[in-house]
Parts: C-alpha cells; sequence; structure tokens
C-alpha cells in the first residue's frame, strides 16, 4: 500500500480536509470544469457520430475484458516475438522491484519519465528516489508537481489546480527563472530545463495508452513531444500498464483514438500518437504489466465495467463534486467519479468506503464517457458492499434506521402510522431554532428550510374521497 | 467478431393506452406526507382526460433512500411489497421521475431477472411521459399566466430519457412564459442521502443551480420531481433575493384554470 495513504488516509474519509479539498477551495479547478463543459458540448455538436463511436468502443473494451486471459498471453507472446522484454507484477511493491532490477543492471542513474498513472499507483518516484536514482518528470503537468512536491489533481491535466501565477513563482523559486505568468514563457522555461535531463538520462518510462494483441505493439498518445524523446533518446525504454489495456487487433485502435482525445481535451487528435513496435539496435525495451488489485475487479461481475477505462478524465470534468472539491479529495491518484468506483478496488474498502458515496448519483460521469463505464450502477453496488465488509460507512445507527424503514414500508398499515409520526416530528421541528442538530436534519438544516407537512396526506384525502362518492 | 452494442440512450418503448386498462397512481412516500396536492392535481388532470386512477392502499415506499445508501436487504422486502400492491395493474403512473427510475430501472439490480418483479416494475411510469408519450396528450387546457423555468430531475433525464416532455406540455399552457434554465442538465445537488451526507456539496450545487434559476427572471421553477424542488425551495426560502421564486410540481401548474 502506498505511503501516502498510510500517512494522510482519505480526505473525503477524515474530517480534516486540505483546504484545495472543500467546497471552492480550488478556483482553478472550477473555472478548468466550466471550461471543459462548455467545450464538451461544442464538441458533441460538432461530431454527430460521436455516439456511435462510444457504443463501438464499448463493444471493444468489453471485448477485451472479457477474454483478458486470453489477449494477454497473446500479447506477450507477440512482443517477445518483436524483442521486447515481458515482465509481470501482481502488485505495486513487485513492479517497483522489476523496475529498479532493471535499472541497477543498465547502471541506471538518472531517469525521465513521461506521465504515467500507473507509475504514480505504484509510487514509482519515491522507490526510484530511496535506491539513489534520479526520476524527473518530463510532463509539463508533471514536471510542474514535481518542483512543488504535490500530487495530481487530474488524470489528464495533473496541475489543474494551479493557475499561472502560481506557476510563474513557483519557477522562479525552484528554477531561478525571472517570474512570469505568461502561458508561452513557462513552457519555455520548462523545456529549456527538462532538454538537458533528456541528454543525460540512461532509461526512459513511460505508460502505455493500449497494448495491442495481435501486433505486439503498444500505443503511447502524447501532446508534448516529452513521451517521444523519454522513450527514444535514453538507451533503455521500460513501459508499465495495467493489465487491463489489452485490446485485440489494431484494427480496432482508431475507434479509440476517436474518443479519446475528443473526450479528454477536446482534440481531433493528439499531437502525437506513438505506435511502438520493439527496440532498435543496441537498446532495450521492457514492458511490465501490472495487476495491483485489477483481478479483483474483474472477478466482480457487477463491477467489472471499470476497467473499460481508458483514463481520459471526461468524467470528472463533467462531475458537479469534482468541480467543487478537486482531485486530492479522492485521497488517491485517481480523482473524481472513476476514482470513486476504482479506488475502493485497488486500495480496499476500509480505506476507501466512504468514497462511492460522494456522488448524488447525477449520473452526468455515464452519459460523458467514453467507453460507457456504467459508473452510476457500480456506484450503488460499492455503496451495497461498503455497508457489508468494514469500512467507513458501516454503522450500527444506520443498520437500525433501515430496518425500521423497512418493517414500516412492508405494510400499508404500519407505513400509514410510521409516517403519521414522522409528519408530527417535522411539524414539531419548525419550532426549533435553525440550524439545529437531531440525526441527520442537522445538515439538512444548515442552509434549508424544513418542508412544512400536509394537514392531510394524500392518502386520507383519497380515502375521504372515496367514502364521498 | 465484435458486434456493436448499443446502450444508451435510453429509448423506452411505450405499448399504446387502451380505453379500460387499470391505471393504477404510485404517490411517492415524500409526496404523500409533504405535498398531498401534487397528487391531487395528478388524479384531476388523468380524470378530466378519462382516466379512473386507482390508489391502491396497501403502497408505501419505492425503497430508493436505503437503496442508494447501500442497505440492499433492508431494501429487498420494500420492493416486493411495492411488486405486491400493483400486480394486476396495467399502467403505474407515478408524478417522480427519481421513484420512476428505481422502479424501472435500478429494481433489476436488487432481482436480477426475476419476472415477477420485472412484470410490474416495467410498468411504472412517470407522469408526463404518461401524458405525452402513452396518451399523447399535450395540450391540457391549463391557464398559468406566469414566467415559468424547468429543472428535471437527474434520473428522470438520464435514466428515463426526459428532456421534452414536460416542455411540450408548459410550451401548451396558456400565458405560460418557458424561461430555459441555463446549464439545465446540471445535478440541483439532492441526490437523497447525499444532501444529508456531504451537506456543503449538496447546498453549494444548489446555491448555483438557484442562482441559474434566478438568472432567467422566472417567478416559477417548475420540476418533475418534488423531492428537487424540496431541496432547491428550502435554498431559495432562505435568500432574501430569491424568495420569491416558487416551486412547483408540474402537476399543479397542469391542473391550474382560470380564476
Amino acid at each position: 500500500m502506498s505511503d501516502y495513504i498510510e500517512q494522510n488516509g482519505f480526505p473525503f474519509q477524515s474530517n480534516e480536509m486540505h483546504d484545495l479539498c472543500v467546497c471552492g477551495g480550488s478556483p482553478a479547478t472550477a473555472l478548468a470544469a466550466k471550461r471543459s463543459t462548455a467545450a464538451y458540448a461544442e464538441m458533441l455538436k460538432r461530431n454527430p457520430n460521436f455516439q456511435t463511436w462510444r457504443d463501438d468502443a464499448h463493444a471493444i473494451k468489453k471485448y477485451g475484458v472479457e477474454n483478458l486471459d486470453k489477449l494477454l498471453v497473446e500479447f506477450e507472446k507477440n512482443l517477445i516475438a518483436k524483442g521486447i522484454e515481458v515482465l509481470w507484477a501482481e502488485d505495486a511493491r513487485e513492479a517497483n522491484r522489476l523496475i529498479l532490477e532493471i535499472a541497477k543492471k543498465h547502471g541506471v542513474k538518472k531517469v525521465v519519465k513521461s506521465k504515467s498513472l500507473v507509475s504514480e499507483e505504484i509510487q514509482l518516484d519515491p522507490a526510484f528516489e530511496k535506491n539513489g536514482i534520479t526520476p524527473i518528470e518530463t510532463d509539463l503537468g508533471e514536471f510542474i508537481l514535481q518542483l512543488a512536491h504535490q500530487r495530481p489533481t487530474h488524470t489528464v491535466v495533473p496541475a489543474l489546480h494551479l493557475t499561472a501565477e502560481e506557476i510563474g513563482r513557483l519557477f522562479e523559486k525552484e528554477l531561478k527563472e525571472p517570474y512570469t505568468a505568461v502561458h508561452g514563457e513557462l513552457t519555455a522555461m520548462a523545456r529549456k530545463h527538462l532538454r538537458e535531463h533528456f541528454l543525460t538520462a540512461d532509461m526512459g518510462v513511460s505508460g502505455v495508452n493500449f497494448g495491442i494483441a495481435d501486433t505486439g505493439s503498444f500505443v503511447v498518445i502524447e501532446n508534448e513531444g516529452n513521451a517521444g524523446l523519454s522513450t527514444s533518446t535514453p538507451p533503455v525504454h521500460v513501459a508499465i500498464m495495467g493489465i487491463e489495456k489489452v485490446i485485440p487487433s489494431i484494427d480496432y485502435l482508431p475507434q479509440f483514438l476517436h474518443v479519446l482525445p475528443r473526450s479528454a481535451t477536446d482534440q481531433k487528435l493528439t499531437t502525437y500518437t506513438h505506435l511502438f513496435n520493439g527496440p532498435t539496435e543496441g537498446r532495450k525495451m521492457y514492458v511490465v504489466l501490472i495487476d495491483n488489485g485489477r483481478t479483483n475487479v474483474l472477478a466482480d461481475p457487477a463491477t467489472f465495467s471499470t476497467l473499460y477505462c481508458v483514463r481520459c478524465g471526461a468524467c470528472m470534468n463533467a462531475c458537479p463534486v469534482y468541480h467543487r472539491v478537486g482531485g486530492w479529495a479522492y485521497g488517491w491518484i485517481y480523482p473524481g467519479p472513476i476514482g470513486e468506483i476504482l479506488n475502493p478496488h485497488l486500495v480496499g474498502m476500509e480505506k476507501a468506503g466512504k468514497l462511492p458515496f460522494a456522488s448524488s448519483l447525477c449520473e452526468k460521469c455515464a452519459q460523458v464517457c467514453p467507453v460507457k463505464v456504467a459508473i452510476p450502477e457500480q456506484l450503488v453496488h460499492l455503496r451495497n458492499q461498503s455497508t457489508q465488509t468494514r469500512s467507513p460507512m458501516q454503522s450500527w445507527y444506520q443498520a437500525i434506521l433501515w430496518k425500521t424503514w423497512n418493517f414500516a414500508c412492508t405494510s400499508g398499515f404500519r407505513y400509514a402510522w410510521f409516517m403519521y409520526a414522522v409528519r408530527w416530528g417535522a411539524w414539531g421541528a419548525k419550532f426549533l431554532p435553525r440550524p439545529f442538530h437531531i440525526l441527520e436534519l442537522g445538515a439538512w438544516t444548515q442552509g434549508r428550510t424544513i418542508p412544512r407537512p400536509a394537514k392531510r396526506s394524500f392518502r386520507q384525502w383519497w380515502r375521504a374521497r372515496q367514502k364521498q362518492k | 467478431m465484435i458486434r456493436r452494442v448499443h446502450t444508451a440512450p435510453p429509448a423506452w418503448e411505450y405499448p399504446e393506452y387502451q380505453p379500460g386498462q387499470k391505471v393504477a397512481l404510485f404517490i411517492p412516500c415524500y409526496m404523500d406526507q409533504f405535498y398531498p396536492h401534487v397528487g391531487q392535481a395528478v388524479v384531476e388532470i388523468l380524470e378530466r382526460l378519462g382516466i379512473a386512477p386507482e390508489f391502491p392502499p396497501e403502497q408505501t415506499c419505492c425503497g430508493q433512500p436505503a437503496f442508494n445508501s447501500g442497505y440492499w436487504d433492508q431494501v429487498r422486502p420494500t420492493a416486493m411489497a411495492f411488486v405486491r400492491a400493483f400486480r394486476g395493474y396495467d399502467w403505474i403512473v407515478c408524478p417522480s421521475g427519481s421513484c420512476t427510475a428505481m422502479c424501472r430501472v435500478f429494481y433489476e439490480h436488487l432481482f436480477p431477472g426475476d419476472e415477477n418483479v420485472r412484470a410490474v416494475s416495467s410498468r411504472v411510469v412517470e407522469f408526463t411521459e404518461f401524458l405525452v408519450n402513452v396518451l399523447h396528450q399535450v395540450d391540457l387546457g391549463a391557464v398559468f399566466p406566469h414566467k415559468v423555468t424547468l429543472h428535471i430531475g437527474c434520473h428522470g433525464r438520464r435514466e428515463l430519457g426526459i428532456a421534452s416532455q414536460p416542455v411540450e406540455l408548459l410550451e401548451h399552457v396558456k400565458g405560460l412564459e418557458y424561461r430555459e434554465l441555463p446549464q439545465m442538465e446540471d445535478c440541483c445537488g439532492f441526490g437523497g442521502t447525499f444532501s444529508v451526507k456531504f451537506p456543503n456539496l449538496s447546498l453549494d450545487m444548489g446555491r448555483t443551480k438557484c442562482e441559474n434559476i434566478a438568472s432567467t427572471g422566472a417567478d416559477v421553477v417548475a420540476s418533475i420531481d418534488t423531492s428537487c424542488l424540496m431541496h432547491i425551495g428550502g435554498i431559495l426560502q432562505l435568500d432574501p433575493q430569491k424568495k420569491h421564486i416558487m416551486p412547483l410540481h408540474i402537476a399543479e401548474i397542469l391542473n391550474h384554470r382560470e380564476g
């Protein structure tokens, strides 16, 4: 398990939230969210076929996950045939050990990394640092966060929560550059500093967007060119991927290239699409396949569509909860709605059991997901699981409450009396000062009035009316 | 070969209504106790259209609050009680998108593949759906000279695919000036128990919704869900600038006559 969670826990779970995790704590996130929502709506207008593309992408991913066992074997065989070394890791610890062994074998002192969520998931950077290897994040967002010693708040745009002014100040302090908040100038500064690292690094680490089983190749898409440099300049390239990233055939790749960039950043295509087909003369290429809890997801039929996820971030761009609390509140590398359904599997209910409840079930995430992960369905399934295993949401008081509710609701007669009591309670509550704290009513009355109970319930009215007739 | 799977948007095929079919009313629990006048409006509208709805007295709650809280074992008997109460009816009309979605969509998760449950739950229709898609009635002869904006609850919108029906109905109301709500697809923040589990988030979402409502200049906010309105109305009432905006269920507007 990651040290980060051990130390900090899940902010949604603990009551001490970081400033950024409280409502409205990050104006930059709120602004970006608004922009991306508008951009997505425009994108839909420009692409009348988008829903069909989503259907296709969904079908391919579904096939991929359902046949994962066969596809992985095929993928491995074809990778090896191309001279790529394949390594398997059951969990984060094993993955780190394997990658460190590769680094040691090649005498690596410095690593350039392009953005990879799995590397965040397994906490690769701290593992490198502990072993005297310097990891350099080369994605602009990740580079900024490495300087700031912060964690990403978004899967696609990791430094979403920072403004250009804040980044300018950071560069002034850490890179000793003159202060500026002009985007182009900031990018040029980062580029200048990174160029040196690319040329002196001994190993490049990248993630994988798609592993293609029938050709034994893998795909990395990016915009900045940093992944291209990280993977081609140093003599060793290590690509790490979650096992669910395999698709059956290269024929199906275009479907994903249609939907992924459009959903993520409203681009027709990312600037670069790298298709890796084995190392060139004198170089080494490794693929590390990581499970780290994914087979748990696969084992549960109710939730396995979680594995279709292509990490485009569309769900968090659409999520009203994410807009308000930002990525850190989810306490783990995967924020937003996908984090709510993925994190409980990866780190366990005991730690992440509250995440599935941090949603109003508005289902906007499902509406935008390019591969149609059934996020709302899985949220309710996980809520059910959360109340049945050890988790922060298991409460005797709730269990009794719902048992009582159920007892009342299984008979029209009992229900009528129960509701009679509720109505009198609500009537009495009117006379108490607001807000007051009885059970959950305290939370309700924080900023809302209590509805006034009717003099006569509908069923009383109905009965009286039937008598009159 | 991988076949294309069409999964969304939900396209329900509505059977035709045949005269003489038995129509039951499902009045959700909170409406029964707090907003009985909405149910009364529904009864009056249906009777004017020549349908005599019945109200099975054994009905209670659809079970959504417990379901969304994760207490599925406690919900199942409640859902079964619903199925028992409404067995034998051809149509079950419910003036709430959220409760309709619970029965029609989510009972499948509680009782996967249970034909007895499906026989009942698949016949639950939301009130505006019933008027527009089943009865094909959009002009009910209502008169309501006010500026009205509309919020469609998320379950109704995204699980049942209700978007145009309430608008169509409102546009046929005499004297009514329909004002489109900006960012209409956004959640109001109620979310059932979400509103008390994460009150700050829920309130912030609600306040954004209220800002949007106020920006239309409407003096009435209509909805197909009274639950959303309970939350929205509760926030509006505490804001002196927005206090005058009245939350009304669409049935109340459609039942409004002259004088």
